[in-house]
């Protein structure tokens, strides 16, 4: 225990911190506003990968960080679809995924966001569009963030997460295809 | 793999190590099978050709590593209905492999478990998506299949399904438990779900085109990808890249594995409940990532590896930092080992847990980490080191138990294992004796050449066998994780012990679904 003790005083908190004008300072600081106004006290997030090659997947790990410390902000990624208030989705969705991603759309309560990461997720991707993949995740549910990049950094994730909850009743990008 | 005794003439086979390819007939094929299981022989993997536009049928190819390298069985069959012989006697990883054999190229197996393995009812079932005549229809929509699960019936067992989608941020597969109590009395997992059509898609590309895709295959390993690729090309291509570019690759392929095994020796902690170790771990793999992309412009090194060399040199100032932050995350993991080593509940969960034996790693074939953790001590780098490897030595990790403390304890030796080799590959990146050159222009690949780039990242060893079309061109390409071999060890590692110790164990071996659905 006091090897634990030890080493927690010698870390220190390494959580980056506003006020300086970086990115991702910004983007949390305005993140923290705007999920109190709109959400309440917290955004939960369930998070789907829908046929990524896990480079995504890694990045939003990452999210959960001392560094970027998504939990301090009030941000969750939660176990079921039922507690989430967005859907974070990764890949070009493949044909495989397509049905569970519909399905755990429909379990997310309304009213609900879709933040799409990635290259593949946004239809830019190196596996979008065959006859194993969708070419997008708009091509299954409605999407209210993109965010591009491969895979995109946790600070390009946290900044689609703001742009997301800054768009309350904002037009989803329709829905071009309807899945079972 | 001497074939000699079969009366079979083996020829070298262009590859970037040891390697060789003999021709066996229908009637030879479980011999030299069961000849090189007597050898001690493991199966790498099973992959088919379409050779129906040059009138040969199809090729049934079967890669097989033993002590003096590479085997690659070639095995021709004149139509479309003809079977090869079933190897899952010999070899049990060859179920799984067989089964996606017919799903993607319609050529069988005469095995008992003729149940699809990559197919989920999103093509029709008589459509075979690698063979060269194959037409996507874009009326085909998703579909869903009824999968036949093998059931455990008896008082008091009942079933839990879980997935595709899990709780957390991971891979989608569907694990089937058949439980009594919280006792787990068998696993079954149904994979696939993030079958994406890469194998395909490589046949739309150019030789340097493919090195992206090949990089995006399962994006915890894209340097492993990327170099077994860059292997296969200049295999076929039978050049050599220059020194620096060597040293630079073996240094992405170390900070890979370093970066994974940070981030799994912190998942581990937070999973047998000790959350302390995923915060310590994960700021360390941060400064990892951060440091990527300050020197090669990726934070998982993405694209850093090209056939013909690498795509950016390491500044002066780059290289001196690593040396430095190597030498001071020696002393922090230590630090984090000795924390872990003394926690009583943590190891309480660690040891005895998710146990796979040495003797039944070798009969699943097993490769890899989760090998060496149960006692089985290949590793390339070691045993056919390509350059650099020759030159640095590396020191192999491995243990006894096969239980989860002993995967984390081969991550810890390998983790600081790979900054030893990161300090002497700084040291010699720094010699200005090292000439500046780190790419050759992308060869001219003769036509109709199959190569073989064989790679031990951080997971295990990861194939690519690359067969060249015209112009430079990629005529049939499959890329081959070792998480093949190791999901079915799962199923057994998994057996005895209790529900709520399922994703510790999981996660000890931490296997790629991406890798494994293509």
């Amino acid at each position: 225990m006091y090897h634990v003790l030890r080493q927690i005083l010698r870390t220190g908190i390494r959580t980056e911190a506003p006020p300086a004008p970086a990115p991702e300072d910004v983007v949390a600081a305005r993140l923290h506003e705007d999920i109190l106004r709109i959400l309440g006290r917290a955004l939960t997030i369930r998070y789907v990968d829908a046929g990524s090659c896990n480079g995504c997947e890694l990045e939003a790990q990452a999210l959960g960080n001392p560094y970027y410390n998504v939990e301090g902000l009030g941000i969750r990624f939660v176990a079921s679809p039922r507690h989430a208030d967005a859907l974070m989705v990764s890949g070009p969705v493949s044909k495989h995924m397509a049905i569970a991603l519909r399905r755990t759309w429909n379990a997310a309560p309304d009213p609900k966001l879709v933040i799409a990461i990635g290259e593949c997720a946004c239809g830019r991707g190196i596996h979008s569009g065959n006859y194993a993949t969708l070419d997008r995740v708009s091509s299954v549910i409605p999407v209210d963030v993109e965010v591009p990049g491969c895979p995109p950094s946790p600070t390009a994730l946290l900044q689609g997460i703001l742009a997301a909850i800054a768009r309350p009743g904002a037009q989803a990008i329709p829905n071009e295809r309807a899945v079972p | 793999m001497n074939v000699a005794p079969l009366g079979l003439a083996a020829a070298r086979l262009p590859a970037g190590v040891p390697a060789q390819r003999a021709q066996v007939s229908s009637g030879q094929f479980l011999t030299a099978c069961r000849l090189a299981w007597e050898q001690r022989a493991q199966l790498v993997a099973l992959w088919a050709s379409d050779e129906r536009d040059r009138r040969r049928g199809f090729c049934v190819r079967v890669a097989l590593e033993d002590r003096d390298g590479l085997m690659v069985l070639e095995h021709w069959l004149p139509g479309e209905d003809s079977r090869y012989p079933d190897l899952t006697p010999i070899f049990p990883a060859a179920n799984r492999m067989q089964r996606s054999t017919y799903d993607l190229m319609g050529i069988g197996a005469e095995a008992d478990d003729q149940r699809p393995w990559l197919w989920m009812a999103s093509w029709p079932i008589d459509r075979f998506p690698l063979r060269r005549d194959f037409e996507a229809s874009p009326l085909w929509e998703p579909g869903q299949e009824e999968y036949d699960f093998v059931r455990v019936e008896g008082d008091g067992v009942h079933e839990i399904p879980v997935g595709p989608v899990h709780a957390g941020i991971i891979e989608p597969g569907h694990f089937r438990f058949q439980i009594v109590g919280e006792k787990v009395l068998r696993l079954e997992e149904r994979l696939g779900y993030t079958h994406k059509g890469v194998e395909k898609r490589f046949e739309a590309m150019t030789l340097g085109e493919g090195a992206k895709l090949a990089g995006r295959i399962s994006g915890d390993s894209t340097v492993a990808y990327a170099w077994a690729y860059a292997q296969a090309v200049e295999s076929i291509a039978e050049i050599v890249v220059p020194p620096r570019a060597a040293w630079l690759r073996a240094l992405c392929l170390e900070r890979e594995r370093l970066a994974n095994h940070l981030g799994d020796l912190g998942a581990l902690g937070n999973d047998g409940g000790f959350a302390f170790g995923l915060a310590q771990f994960s700021l360390l793999r941060e400064d990892l990532l951060r440091a990527n992309h300050a020197a090669f412009g990726h934070r998982l090194l993405m694209d850093a590896v090209v056939p013909g060399g690498v795509a950016r040199d390491l500044e002066i100032v780059q290289a001196l930092a690593m040396r430095e932050h190597a030498n001071r995350l020696r002393a922090e993991i230590a630090e984090l080992r000795g924390i872990y080593d003394e926690h009583a509940g943590l190891q309480d969960r660690f040891r005895n847990c998710g146990a796979v034996g040495a003797e039944l790693a070798g009969r699943l074939g097993m490769q890899g980490l989760a090998a060496r953790a149960s006692g089985i001590g290949r590793d390339l780098r070691c045993d056919f080191p390509c350059a650099p490897y020759d030159a640095l030595g590396v020191n192999i990790a491995t243990a006894a138990n096969g239980d989860v403390a002993a995967r984390v304890a081969v991550r810890f030796d390998e983790a600081l294992e790979s900054l030893r080799l990161i300090e002497a590959i700084t040291a010699q990146l720094l010699d200005p004796a090292l000439a500046r050159d780190v790419a050759l222009p992308l060869p001219d690949a003769p036509e109709q050449r199959l190569g073989i780039g064989y790679v031990e990242g951080w997971r295990g060893p990861v194939l690519v066998a690359l067969e060249t079309g015209p112009g430079a061109t990629i005529r049939r390409c499959h890329p081959h994780d070792p998480s093949w071999s190791n999901w079915p060890a799962i199923e057994h590692a998994v057996i005895g012990n209790i529900v709520p110790d399922f994703p510790l164990i999981n996660k000890s071996f931490n296997l790629s679904y991406s890798g494994h659905d293509l």
